[in-house]
């Protein structure tokens, strides 16, 4: 196509795209109007029905935990993926010896490694008082080990996270999930519903269900994070 | 719009810009980072913790370790 003719084509694309977007722009509610009503529903009654501070987790491990059920296993299938994929019986094999040798990356880095597990275990664990959960904290986790590899040596990473350990705690995360939904259905309750005491509010004895799921999800996420780091890194430190 | 939010949406702006710019995978990968963690301050000052904390495990851990194995992978291969 000639040059004009693309400009052309351009010209009027974008202009056609440009009339629809400031169209679509001004019919937006104003800058911080928020017409959501079940948000503020929700605002109003979580802390009452659920006993917890975090609506937001509320919401994700309880009024809708059945699309986190989907969402956890979305995960387990993707890291399921890569292990099937990436994973092969190389577990005979020597470890390479891979260290890093300027000591500033060391002593920072290793320093580091310490206060990021206890900050990933404070977000797990306060996950539905303060704002965070059983994700984040547990992506947390994991980059803790993988700040092992990137400031000490791969021996060290591959050490503190045994393969067969981490499969069998992405398994107990994902299943665990199903587990308490099955638990609430013997309960006599709907499935995923919140059977078990809701305990006392703005304490970490709160939330019932949400408790146990937020640590599920935890489990499943550090664990799932750290394989898909073994499974990346091995392709790296094996060159074919 | 306070004065806050303005500056934070000028600096997720320019981080955006910082990125497409950038031609060097290795660097996009590190600027990806911090306009991540742009990201993350506005949703701070738009009062959404959670989402900040997501993105700020998502843009500082999970995507730049993926990139770079990739990266790490292909220059391993380009040498041989």
């Amino acid at each position: 196509m000639s040059r004009r003719g693309r400009l052309i084509l351009f010209g009027t694309s974008a202009g056609v795209f440009g009339a629809i977007l400031v169209w679509g722009l001004t019919g937006l509610p104003a800058f911080g109007g928020f017409n959501g009503e079940y948000g503020q529903i929700v605002n109003g009654v979580a802390g009452r029905e659920r006993h917890v501070t975090n609506v937001v987790a509320a919401i994700v491990f309880d009024y809708r935990g059945f699309d986190t059920l989907g969402e956890e296993f979305i995960l387990f299938g993707a890291v399921m993926g890569v292990a099937l994929l990436l994973r092969e019986a190389r577990d005979d094999r020597e470890r390479p010896r891979d260290e890093v040798r300027s000591d500033a990356v060391r002593a920072v880095g290793l320093a580091m490694v310490g206060p990021t597990v206890v900050f990933g275990l404070f977000i797990v664990a306060h996950g539905y008082l303060t704002p965070g959960g059983g994700f984040q904290g547990g992506i947390a986790l994991a980059s803790a080990l993988v700040l092992l590899y990137a400031s000490g040596r791969y021996r060290a990473f591959r050490a503190a996270s045994p393969q067969e350990l981490v499969d069998f705690t992405e398994g107990i995360g994902a299943g665990g999930y199903a587990v308490v939904g099955i638990a609430s259905l013997l309960a006599g309750s709907l499935y995923l519903q919140n059977f078990v005491g809701l305990g006392t509010k703005d304490t970490l004895a709160a939330g019932g269900t949400i408790a146990l799921l937020n640590a599920a999800t935890a489990l499943a996420v550090a664990a799932g994070m750290t394989l898909l780091c073994h499974e990346f890194l091995e392709e790296v430190m094996y060159p074919e | 719009m306070i004065p806050l939010q303005i500056v934070t949406l000028a600096l997720v702006a320019l981080g955006a810009l910082a990125v497409v710019t950038t031609h060097d995978p290795l660097r996009q990968t590190l600027v990806t980072g911090l306009y991540g963690l742009a990201l993350a301050v506005l949703f701070v000052v738009l009062q959404a913790p959670d989402v900040a904390l997501s993105e700020i495990v998502v843009s500082s851990v999970a995507t730049p370790f993926i990139l770079l194995t990739a990266l790490a992978k292909m220059q391993g291969r380009r040498r041989k």
